[in-house]
């Protein structure tokens, strides 16, 4: 059976503009990627006959979705075919995998991709220190209820940092795994954000300033989280009958990873040293007849660096295991590497665009439009994945 | 104990009073299938093993391990123990029968990967936050 991978291809990919605290209307921000990927595309929304977003229109969690499907629809007055919003699905990118579902099955030619945020500016000046919450003894009113809530909060674990610190513990005592070592991720992604204009740090960071930064959550400091920001990325994912005479040369979409084999859950996963990664990036390559040695650049999530690292033992880039030693000084992940990591900086240094940073940064490889941090000898593959703990979903993308 | 920190107190429903109330009487308690004996957390409405609805609360030792911690820094909400420890366990009752907890009645600094723990309560209102001390103390 032919897979439906060969059927979808991305066609376009646009960025508002990214900022610690921009103070500007989300919807605003999310239209301006919307526009910016339809452009890049060389299509007009009418011709987007399918919308697709993570996480959709959601209250709670300040600044976690700055649009859903709905306000994108009718800002735009778009005339849809097809359209998801929503969180339950294969990590963030999970909604652009569904795109290239529907373009595949004929639900739509166009679809339009999107993720806003706006946490840089929802959580206020200062860091996000505070959860809204204080006082001693009982937890007040509030009462957590149900998965992962009801099985976190009560022990006080507050933060996602808390829950992947415990799998890069496990990691580091099983394998040995040191700081020094996880460094290699964060100095890595502020090398390369160093050349991308975009990205909200840019300043060098050491080896000492890592090493020095106050602890967060054991063994993860300051400098191993990702930082909150504000902007909004699309990507336009279009069938490959209506790639072929657009802006640009479409980007086929080689190979999926959407599997979740493992627990849905933060501290029930059977395996404490890896995540979900691990099951959709083995279903990647069960997929392709490519394997991790033809990949010229990735682009992986890093909301904590560990999960990185993770993503990079589970596509194979090493074994398992062996990330500590694998991104140890950055060589091997730097742009003149073995296999360049986060090439725009990632989430650590560019900003929390919570995903869809790296599968807009895998278009701009390939196609070459990175500038200053654009990868040497002319990248045709490139892989992005996104999501740490039960959260993982990832995509395969060439130039052929 | 030390001062009682801040918590966020779970909803508590028919469905698992027996696991946040347990500690009442001074148990730490799970869903167990009566038929195949496999404990279920969180619980559900039937066994994930033989897919059977007899489930039956049950009492465990509440001796277990420490499969991984974080020592936690973050000021998160003011509190006075930072930094603290937060821990997945494993009941010695059954491979995989694990809780996100605390390990407290120690220095954070001597949680290790493999410490043998046992469950005490925290009481706060109606709920008896299961925690986890080390075997000895």
């Amino acid at each position: 059976m032919e897979r439906m991978e060969r059927r979808a291809a991305l066609t376009g990919a646009g960025q508002s503009e990214v900022g610690r605290r921009l103070g500007r209307d989300p919807l605003e921000l999310t239209l301006d990627a919307c526009l910016a990927a339809i452009e890049d595309a060389g299509l007009t929304t009418r011709d987007i006959d399918g919308l697709s977003t993570y996480p959709g229109a959601m209250g709670g969690n300040p600044g976690f979705s700055g649009a859903g499907v709905t306000e994108v629809h009718d800002a735009l007055r778009l005339e849809l075919e097809w359209f998801s919003g929503g969180m339950e699905r294969s990590g963030q990118l999970g909604a652009v995998v569904d795109a290239c579902l529907a373009v595949a099955c004929g639900l739509a030619r166009h679809v339009l991709c999107f993720r806003s945020v706006w946490e840089g500016s929802a959580q206020g000046k200062g860091s996000r220190a505070g959860i809204g919450l204080s006082g001693g003894g009982g937890g007040g009113s509030f009462r957590a209820s149900g998965p992962p809530m009801e099985w976190t909060l009560p022990f006080r674990a507050y933060s996602a940092v808390n829950w992947i610190g415990m799998f890069a513990q496990r990691h580091f005592h099983e394998y040995g795994t040191t700081r020094e070592q996880l460094a290699g991720i964060a100095l890595n992604a502020r090398r390369n954000a160093a050349l991308n204009p975009a990205a909200i740090y840019r300043e060098p960071l050491s080896l000492d300033d890592y090493m020095s930064a106050r602890m967060i959550s054991t063994p993860l400091c300051l400098y191993d989280c990702d930082v909150p920001c504000d902007g909004a990325t699309a990507v336009i994912v279009s069938h490959v009958d209506a790639a072929r005479d657009l802006r640009k040369p479409p980007l086929r979409v080689e190979a999926v990873g959407t599997a979740l084999r493992g627990r849905p859950s933060w501290d029930q996963f059977d395996d404490l040293t890896t995540m979900a990664c691990r099951d959709a990036a083995r279903m990647l390559w069960e997929r392709t007849d490519l394997g991790p040695g033809d990949v010229d650049v990735a682009q992986l999530y890093d909301g904590f660096s560990f999960i990185a690292l993770s993503w990079l033992e589970s596509l194979g880039f090493c074994g398992k295991g062996e990330g500590g030693a694998f991104v140890e000084g950055g060589g091997r992940i730097a742009r003149d590497g073995e296999i360049p990591l986060n090439t725009h900086g990632g989430q650590l240094s560019g900003g929390r665009l919570h995903g869809y940073g790296f599968i807009h940064e895998a278009c701009v490889q390939l196609w070459g439009e990175a500038g200053a941090r654009q990868v040497a000898g002319d990248p045709e593959v490139a892989v992005a994945g996104a999501g740490g703990g039960p959260l993982a979903g990832c995509l395969l993308l060439t130039r052929l | 104990m030390a001062e009682k920190p801040f918590r966020i107190l779970p909803r508590v429903t028919g469905e698992n009073e027996h696991f946040w109330c347990g500690g009442r009487e001074g148990e730490l308690r799970f869903l167990r299938c009566q038929p195949c004996g496999t404990y279920v957390h969180p619980p559900a409405p039937l066994c994930p093993d033989c897919l059977g609805k007899d489930l039956q609360v049950e009492a465990v030792s509440g001796r277990a391990s420490v499969l991984t911690f974080t020592l936690n820094h973050h000021p998160w909400v003011p509190a006075a123990d930072h930094p603290y420890a937060i821990a997945i366990v494993e009941i010695d009752e059954q491979p995989g029968l694990r809780l996100m907890t605390n390990i407290v009645g120690c220095p954070a600094e001597s949680v290790h990967v493999g410490m043998r723990v046992r469950a005490v309560f925290e009481e706060h209102e109606d709920v008896f936050v299961p925690l986890f001390t080390p075997e000895g103390a």
